[in-house]
């Protein structure tokens, strides 16, 4: 509960930064993606590196965070988590569709971020 | 809605039952209990087992809130803990899937997703061989051979895919350390203690560190001083009177700058001659050296700088036991052989990160060295200096994105010899290399099942002339636990013929280069080929970790300076090859952990090295045609103060091997063909009682074989069949040794050592 306060205030807040700021082309940026394992991990990131103007993309079970770094005047993270939802996986920003998420292996079933 | 509450329930309910347990129940998808699945708080070593009812009770973490559930056949769940009681169901799986537990490291570690076929030793499989030098680790690695180069001076040679170390491109830390002048030795003047890590690269190396490399790529890291411990000491003793101390000062200045000071020393001073041949069996002699390493970090500004000076001297005396240096040398009163090395290095590497680019890296590295070695083998005299300059600028970076990487840069090596070799001839063959590069090296990961890596070069070197050195190297995971890779590349080196077949100068072979129009001794320079394949399957067999390794190799050469030692048994002939010349190796590899700590290794090694000599296209002379090699290595639970026993067993079985021809010898002086198949048995048990304090004991070809012929007319050692080079085994038997390690460690490192016994097997 706590955490979702921090993040949604956090990210208000990152938001009305970012109109203010200079788009930088080496942007890093780290959100919160749902996942269990390392077919969770490959699928993240390939989903990332499908974004245009993604330099490089790690995404880490253990704390469930992706590390970008983004030209960000190529893309925003939005963008990105929202190729990351398309893919079956939650983000911080972006929930994947239901029935995106039933085709995940069984493995791959993780806790939904509500 | 309804789940938002719950979540505050739980957020509410976390709060006041923050000291409490969680209970819960483990079944498979048609309800029935699992006994004994483990339960455990995710990244951490807490954990539970379920009871006879898959239930199970376990006290909450305050570092995660995700439980992690395993059982043996089934998928592994990771679950968030919403409430104090769960129950987990997990589905069974026909393809066994990896379990995230933590688990002890393995010594040798075989990567499934690196591009290139690289093995890393690490320090526990380096620990293995207590004794004592570069030349001596490798003893318990079934990719590579350690054999004796002869029978006077003792000195150990390695082979990898069937080829001697010259093929081999030996670095440090990425700086080319073991060449030309230092060739024949130059593994004996690296401490075991000094070394972190070996990385292996079987087959064709990267472009990055020149063009030399043949049949494969060794690189050895030093300590780091960041990371050191205040103190270390190794002492070593051996029953033949081999004694060597290793001492290690740190000292960290600041959070960026820390120094260590390595101290070694060994002395041999047993004059010993347990096959009755009248020679030592091994050299008796002392070394000196000093190691001086310094690194500054500067996390924050990307910056990462090392610099290392170090002086080593080393003297060896060999021969006849009744040899006195003072009054027989370079006379016939009695055989005896002097090998005087004195090396001096000072280098320095430079790393710079972009800070908000981490994927963006800068090299530099810049080495000199001076390698002198003042020698005799009887009458005849051999002396190289050699003083190189090494230097490499690299690039690092992306395009687009990290899925695509390369490396680009340029270096330049410049080499000055003095070498003097008398034999039945005396000549000086004095001469300056020099060569520049620039390289290109481009790597495609598509972050899932594919890798690979391309690269060229293209240098400019005064003898070998402008060249193309083209590699490729390629890596994909067909399944779970697979990897296939496949290498090809070319390498081309100027043979030091001489510095490279020392050997041969303890004998009364005369020496003729039969080519006169070459750059290099009257000779070409070598160019081969090697393409390899490899493929790795690791799998649980009854629930144990196992793997299996096959890979072939094959190396073609297309030129090569041909050591011919068949033609007479009183020669030494060097020529251009005409005809064929190749090294096929194939190697089956398995493995498993058979119990908790009880590791099993075992590997079997086919070579076919052929080579046309002038007497026809025969196998390569003391090259067994099969191998066998196991290595059994067992160690008891960590106890709460450090206290373990190891225990380690290696086993290695060689086939017959060819002899030189020796049919023109008068009979008592006749080899016969092939040398017997024999095997060789070395063991070793450490006792930690501490972290801070071990000691070992172990044994040496403890199946006492002994060759005993090795030296050929040993009873007038200056009469025309004298040869001690013709070694296919060992000349002393068994040999035992002990030796203690001491170290005093940073208060606040302890709990961090732990941590780094139990560390997860990292594969990426």
């Amino acid at each position: 509960m706590k955490k979702i306060v921090v993040i949604i205030l956090s990210s208000l807040f990152s938001l009305t930064m970012v109109a203010q700021e200079k788009k930088s082309k080496n942007k890093k940026v780290e959100f919160k993606v749902a996942g269990n394992c390392e077919m969770c991990e490959k699928r993240v990131e390939k989903a990332a590196f499908s974004v245009k103007g993604v330099k490089s993309a790690e995404w880490h079970a253990d704390h469930g965070d992706i590390h970008l770094i983004i030209d960000e005047t190529k893309c925003s993270a939005k963008d990105v988590a929202k190729a990351i939802a398309a893919v079956g996986h939650d983000t911080e920003f972006v929930k994947a569709k239901d029935e995106d998420y039933d085709k995940l292996h069984g493995c791959c079933n993780y806790e939904r971020i509500e | 809605m309804f789940k938002n509450i719950a979540f505050l329930l739980f957020f509410v309910s976390q709060f006041i039952y923050s000291q409490e347990t969680i209970k819960g129940i483990v079944t498979d998808e048609n309800n029935q209990p699992l006994l004994g699945a483990n339960v455990f708080w995710f990244n951490t070593a807490i954990g539970t087992t379920t009871d006879g009812n898959g239930n199970f009770t376990i006290k909450k973490s305050p570092e995660t809130t995700f439980l992690v559930v395993s059982y043996i056949g089934f998928e592994t769940k990771k679950i968030e803990i919403t409430s104090n009681t769960i129950s987990v169901v997990l589905k069974e799986v026909n393809t066994l899937k990896e379990v995230v537990v933590s688990k002890t490291k393995k010594g040798t570690e075989h990567s499934l997703y690196k591009v290139q076929n690289i093995q890393v030793m690490g320090q526990k499989e380096l620990l293995k061989a207590a004794c004592c030098n570069l030349s001596e680790s490798f003893s318990t690695n079934p990719s590579i051979d350690v054999n004796f180069s002869d029978a006077v001076t003792g000195n150990r040679q390695i082979k990898m895919l069937g080829l001697t170390s010259p093929y081999i491109l030996i670095v440090e830390e990425n700086i080319p350390s073991v060449r030309g002048a230092s060739q024949a030795y130059g593994l004996s003047f690296v401490p075991g203690t000094w070394v972190e890590s070996i990385q292996i690269t079987k087959g064709a190396g990267s472009v990055i560190n020149g063009y030399e490399s043949i049949s494969g790529q060794i690189n050895y890291e030093v300590l780091k001083p960041s990371n050191d411990i205040p103190f270390f000491l190794n002492a070593y003793a051996s029953q033949d009177e081999r004694y060597e101390i290793n001492t290690h000062f740190n000292n960290k200045f600041s959070d960026k700058l820390s120094s260590t000071l390595f101290l070694h020393g060994n002395t041999r001073v047993g004059k010993n001659d347990m096959n009755d041949d009248g020679f030592l069996d091994g050299p008796i002699g002392k070394q000196v050296n000093i190691l001086n390493r310094w690194q500054y970090n500067d996390a924050e500004n990307g910056i990462v700088s090392f610099l290392n000076v170090r002086y080593m001297n080393d003297e060896k005396q060999a021969g006849e036991m009744s040899f006195n240096p003072d009054t027989d040398r370079l006379t016939t009163n009695a055989w005896g052989s002097e090998i005087n090395t004195e090396k001096i290095e000072i280098s320095n590497k430079t790393g710079y990160v972009f800070p908000e680019m981490p994927y963006q890296s800068f090299g530099f590295q810049n080495s000199f060295q001076s390698h002198k070695q003042d020698s005799y083998f009887g009458l005849s005299q051999y002396d190289i200096h050699q003083k190189s300059f090494y230097s490499n600028l690299l690039f690092n970076s992306i395009i687009n994105n990290t899925k695509h990487k390369f490396t680009t840069g340029l270096n330049f090596t410049y080499d000055d010899y003095n070498e003097f070799v008398a034999v039945n001839f005396n000549r000086d063959f004095s001469r300056i290399d020099n060569s520049v590069g620039a390289f290109f090296e481009y790597t495609y990961d598509n972050t899932d099942n594919f890798s690979l890596v391309a690269g060229a070069r293209v240098d400019n070197h005064n003898r070998l002339g402008t060249f193309i050195t083209p590699r490729l190297h390629i890596r994909y995971n067909p399944w779970k636990e697979a990897v296939i890779r496949a290498s090809a590349g070319r390498g081309k080196r100027a043979a030091n013929i001489f510095a490279e077949n020392q050997q041969l100068f303890a004998s009364n072979r005369s020496f003729s280069i039969l080519n006169t129009d070459g750059k290099l001794y009257g000779l070409n320079p070598e160019i081969a080929w090697n393409y390899g394949l490899s493929f790795i399957q690791k799998f649980k067999l009854a629930g144990k970790d196992a793997e299996v390794i096959l890979d072939y190799y094959r190396t073609d050469f297309q030129n090569q300076a041909v050591v011919d030692i068949d033609a007479s048994p009183q020669q030494v002939l060097f020529y251009n090859l005409e005809g064929k010349s190749f090294a096929n190796s194939f190697q089956a590899e398995f493995n498993i952990e058979l119990i908790r700590h009880l590791n099993f290794k075992t590997s079997y090694k086919y070579y076919d090295v052929q080579t046309q000599f002038q007497t026809g296209q025969l196998q390569r002379a003391l090259q067994a045609k099969h191998r066998f090699f196991a290595n059994v290595a067992y160690e008891t639970h960590i106890k709460d103060k450090g206290q373990q026993w190891k225990f380690d067993v290696t086993y290695n079985w060689l086939g017959k091997q060819r002899l030189p021809n020796t049919s023109s010898n008068p009979v008592a002086y006749q080899l016969g063909d092939y040398a017997p198949a024999f095997a060789v048995v070395n063991a070793q048990i450490t006792r930690t009682f501490s972290s801070t304090f071990e000691v070992y004991v172990g044994g040496e070809n403890m199946g006492n074989f002994k060759q005993n012929n090795g030296i050929v007319q040993n009873e007038n050692p200056f009469g025309t069949y004298f040869d001690s080079s013709m070694l296919y085994g060992p000349t002393f038997g068994s040999m035992y040794y002990a030796g203690l390690r001491f170290k005093i460690k940073e208060k606040k490192k302890d709990q961090d050592d732990h941590i780094h016994i139990e560390d997860e097997e990292h594969n990426h």
